[in-house]
């Protein structure tokens, strides 16, 4: 065997195991929910290929507006996550030094080694109607009864921000942590302010870094189920609980896979225009 | 705005303030779970009923303590095992896509690289109802038309490792291939030179270098695998993994034995955290 | 040396009409060579000239275009690296940093099967001879730079290879641990008696070290012979300036002498020379001649030089001074050029003054005159 055979044969042994992952358990999958998507049921058991499902979730205002709803506030929590997890960032990454900074480093990372179940289950006991806070406030005396602050808008959004905060903060203060001192200084010493210099130096260069934690906040906030469910309950109206319930509850897998490519329509359209509007690429961004 | 650019005082503070309060409401949520385990009380909610360690020991009825309580210690065996083979199967493929895309050349590279990050992008429900769309339509075709019956194609633990595996992959793939990244490959050619073959090289040189990497992966996708909820909500079978045993539970109104079990989750977790930093730390 | 036909019985390594491409790009055009047992042979030459080139090739890290390589009279074309009887030190040691000291010089030892007692008494004894006995436990970033240098060497040289390659081994070292070091290496050679063939661009370590040395100038060989011949008789203009401090003019050959020529620069300045390199320059022909900084007399006193074939007298522009090396700088009147002239060890001239006149002078045997590079690299006097 010579040099050549053998360079090849090596090639394709490394190409077949990302080649069977790739093509059998990613394009292939998807591929076939888009054509189960396209099934109208005409009888039992018979198929006819339609865009009936596709019409249903367009008409019936409830598929539709839980659409638009989940969307939104993915964007919503995504800001928000953006806005309290930048400040802390570039606290940890240039205002502090040495042990304390890699110690608040780590303690960021926490959420990332402490199932979602969980942080959500440590929210509702401190939220719900027996909870530490409805406990406290009556303590204190800011309320009379007991309160009950689960199952609203609100509390999803503390849960989403609470869950996602990691993927933000940490390629925040790697990115931020890579900005020169000197930069931040020649800034203020060629008559910068606080100001001109965070917008016109510091968000720069944090770029990178503030368009990876955006997408992955948002891909995270929109594929999210447990903590709408369980901090939500029945009003929490989120879009995979509903592709859940068309699978498992009532089997409809049409208007389910349906649902599921528009979903990921949706969030490939909101991260290809993110990565557009920062003029990045995915492979700089995730690679 | 950095220590050496003087600012106000009280901006300071301020700004001291805020991420100290960040801190604490990062930190809260955990704390308030890990106290509640040692509630002397049916419900994990003030008030406090005094400290005890039923929620772990105890094994009767109405108080089942964790360690007693066979339902979600077979869960947590469920999960271990999925855990396992999700860790050997990405960490291998890691491995191999890591020397594919570091050190080969070949057409469509940088396309295969980019579908390669796509898992990271879709998300885990979708992952999850793709892979058991089209494991059915395999199953259904094949019992159809040949009469054979695939079990493991239907909602089972294979397909729950199949797709943990089908986003973890991605993930060791770019820890691995960041660290061969900076590999330097003349270490290769000594070993050669001092008569090693291409493979004996690769095997005494190159992967103990690639060793912290490699643990620093398996640690992910384990805990990845065993946190993960999304996908295995989809292709869950029989037999329950933790987190849908423990989501069943929550629904139902829990007990603070919930919150042993969480807490024995945080210190497990916690653990593999220091071990992988430990791994990390020890050659750089 | 240069006689590869002949003698090809008696070489440990030998290379025949080896060829490199890359492209369109000739690395390696045509080099024959061969290597004694025990030798210390250096190839020399500018970086981007192909030596790198040549030892991969013998390393087995490239495949020549064409021509053969022979390692005991047997062709090793076929030969993985793994399995050449030839070991190669690397320009940045490549260490194995995961590794302890005796684990790296044990390695190349395992792959050969031996037996682990085996094994550590060849390591101890290795460690005793490169002089850092008791060390294989410690880790590769413990040693300094030149101990890390003699582990790698050492490495090699426990597979008692049939030749030792060495490419650029210490270039990453500072000026200091560089000198020790080429008299370091030179003895270890001789304690193992291995064949070493070692590539550098640093003509100080080739000279010192070297029992032949080849220079390499774009894709071939100039000239192989020993240092003193290399510096003494030049075969071409190219190795008289590229080896060794040197004087040049360029000019035109105006009149052949029975024992000389007569040279004309582009200032007029008439210079008698010899032809070298095997030549016979004719009338008309344009030349380089060099001149050793060494090989100029210079006095304060115009009688001093009176008797010599060139003269000029010239203003000191600086003296150089470093030690027993010293030189001055001498601004030639006539042309403006600047000299490189030799201080003699006495110290004389250790009393001259910026601005002082002075007078050279130089044999025509000692001015050697080469048909014209196209671009030397060094400077020319005058113009």
């Amino acid at each position: 065997m010579n040099i050549q055979t053998a360079s090849r044969l090596s090639l394709l042994l490394l190409l077949a195991p990302l080649g069977l992952w790739l093509v059998v358990l990613i394009v292939l999958p998807h591929v076939d929910m888009f054509l189960i998507s396209l099934h109208e049921k005409t009888a039992p058991r018979v198929f006819e290929y339609g865009t009936a499902n596709y019409t249903e979730f367009f008409t019936e205002p409830l598929y539709w507006r839980t659409f638009t709803r989940t969307a939104v506030m993915s964007i919503m929590a995504t800001t928000l996550t953006l806005l309290i997890g930048f400040p802390v960032s570039y606290y940890i990454a240039k205002m502090l030094r040495g042990r304390l900074k890699s110690f608040l480093f780590l303690l960021c990372l926490v959420p990332f080694w402490v199932s979602e179940l969980v942080r959500t289950f440590g929210w509702m006991i401190l939220l719900r109607e027996s909870g530490v806070i409805s406990n406290v406030l009556q303590w204190v005396g800011i309320a009379q009864g007991p309160v009950e602050m689960l199952y609203n808008d609100a509390t999803i959004m503390i849960g989403l921000v609470y869950t996602s905060m990691l993927f933000m903060v940490v390629p925040l203060v790697s990115t931020l942590d890579s900005l020169d001192d000197s930069l931040v200084e020649a800034g203020y010493d060629l008559g910068g302010n606080a100001f001109t210099v965070l917008r016109r130096i510091i968000i720069p260069h944090a770029m990178p870094g503030i368009v990876s934690g955006c997408i992955v906040v948002f891909m995270l906030t929109l594929g999210n189920y447990l903590t709408p469910v369980l901090l939500g309950g029945k009003n929490s109206l989120w879009f995979t609980e509903m592709i859940y319930t068309q699978f498992i509850t009532r089997f409809n897998w049409e208007l389910g896979a349906a649902f599921g490519f528009l979903l990921l329509v949706l969030s490939s359209l909101i991260v290809w225009s993110g990565l557009k509007l920062s003029r990045q690429t995915l492979t700089e961004t995730m690679g | 705005m950095i220590p050496s650019i003087p600012q106000p005082l009280g901006f300071r503070t301020a700004y001291g303030a805020y991420v100290a309060l960040f801190f604490f409401y990062l930190i809260l949520p955990l704390v308030v779970v890990a106290t509640f385990a040692f509630n002397d009380s049916m419900f994990p909610s003030l008030p406090w009923g005094g400290f005890t360690l039923d929620w772990f020991f105890n094994d009767t009825e109405p108080r089942m303590g964790l360690f007693h309580d066979g339902r979600l210690l077979e869960s947590i065996w469920t999960s271990f095992y999925i855990a396992c083979w999700v860790t050997v199967l990405s960490v291998s493929v890691g491995v191999t896509n890591a020397f594919l895309f570091e050190r080969r050349s070949f057409p469509f590279k940088n396309v295969l690289y980019m579908v390669m990050l796509l898992p990271l992008v879709i998300p885990g429900v979708i992952l999850g109802i793709s892979i058991l769309v089209f494991s059915s339509t395999i199953a259904n075709g094949m019992e159809n038309n040949f009469g054979i019956d695939l079990e493991f194609l239907r909602p089972s633990t294979f397909l729950v490792v199949m797709g943990q595996f089908s986003f973890i992959a991605t993930i060791t793939t770019l820890i691995i291939a960041a660290r061969l990244r900076k590999f330097d490959t003349t270490l290769e050619e000594a070993a050669q030179s001092l008569g090693a073959s291409k493979l004996t090289a690769v095997w005494t040189i190159t992967i103990p270098y690639l060793k912290p990497a490699i643990i620093g992966a398996a640690i992910v996708a384990f805990l990845m695998s065993f946190e993960n909820f999304n996908t295995t909500l989809m292709l869950v079978g029989s037999d329950q993994p933790l987190t849908i045993a423990m989501y069943g539970r929550l629904r139902e109104g829990s007990t603070p034995e919930l919150n042993a079990l969480s807490l024995l989750l945080m210190t497990a977790s916690g653990g593999l955290a220091l071990l992988s930093i430990f791994v990390q730390r020890d050659r750089k | 040396m240069n006689d590869t036909t002949d003698k090809a019985a008696t070489f440990d390594l030998e290379c025949r009409n080896l060829v490199r491409r890359f492209g369109d790009f000739v690395a390696v055009d045509d080099v024959s060579f061969g290597i004694p047992q025990g030798d210390f042979f250096s190839i020399l030459g500018p970086s981007g000239c192909g030596k790198t080139t040549i030892l991969r090739m013998m390393a087995g890290f490239l495949q020549p275009t064409s021509g053969d390589i022979l390692i005991k009279e047997n062709s090793v074309l076929d030969m993985p690296p793994n399995r050449r009887p030839v070991n190669m030190v690397f320009q940045q040691l490549a260490l194995f940093p995961m590794m302890s000291v005796g684990e790296n010089i044990a390695y190349g030892l395992q792959r050969k099967g031996l037996g682990k007692s085996d094994i550590a008494d060849k390591v101890r004894s290795a460690l005793d001879r490169i002089g850092l006995p008791g060390s294989g436990d410690k880790s590769i970033k413990q040693l300094s730079g030149g101990q890390q240098q003699r582990v790698a060497i050492a490495r090699c040289l426990v597979l008692e290879p049939a030749a030792l390659l060495l490419d650029e081994p210490l270039g990453a070292l500072d000026l200091k641990l560089r000198e020790h070091m080429k008299i370091e290496l030179k003895k270890m050679q001789d304690k193992f008696g291995t064949t070493f063939i070692y590539i550098t661009h640093d003509q100080s370590e080739a000279l010192v070290m070297s029992d032949h040395v080849a220079v390499m100038n774009e894709g071939h060989f100039e000239q192989i012979g020993t240092p003193q011949d290399l510096y003494y008789h030049p075969d071409t203009a190219f190795v008289a300036a590229f080896v060794g401090e040197t004087n040049r003019w360029h000019g035109r050959v105006e009149q052949i002498n029975k024992d000389g020529i007569k040279v004309v620069t582009a200032d007029g300045v008439p210079l008698l020379a010899t032809s070298a390199g095997g030549e016979q320059h004719q009338a008309g022909a344009e030349v380089d001649i060099f001149v050793r900084p060494e090989s100029v007399v210079i006095a304060t006193d115009a009688d001093r030089v009176s008797s010599m074939d060139n003269r000029i007298t010239g203003d000191l522009v600086s003296i150089l001074f470093n030690g027993a090396n010293s030189r001055a700088l001498i601004r030639d009147r006539q042309t403006g050029g600047e000299l490189d002239v030799a201080l003699p060890q006495t110290g004389e001239f250790s009393h001259l003054k910026r601005g002082q006149e002075v007078h050279l002078g130089w044999g025509m045997a000692q001015a050697k005159a080469f048909a014209a590079l196209t671009d030397s690299g060094t400077k020319e006097v005058g113009t």
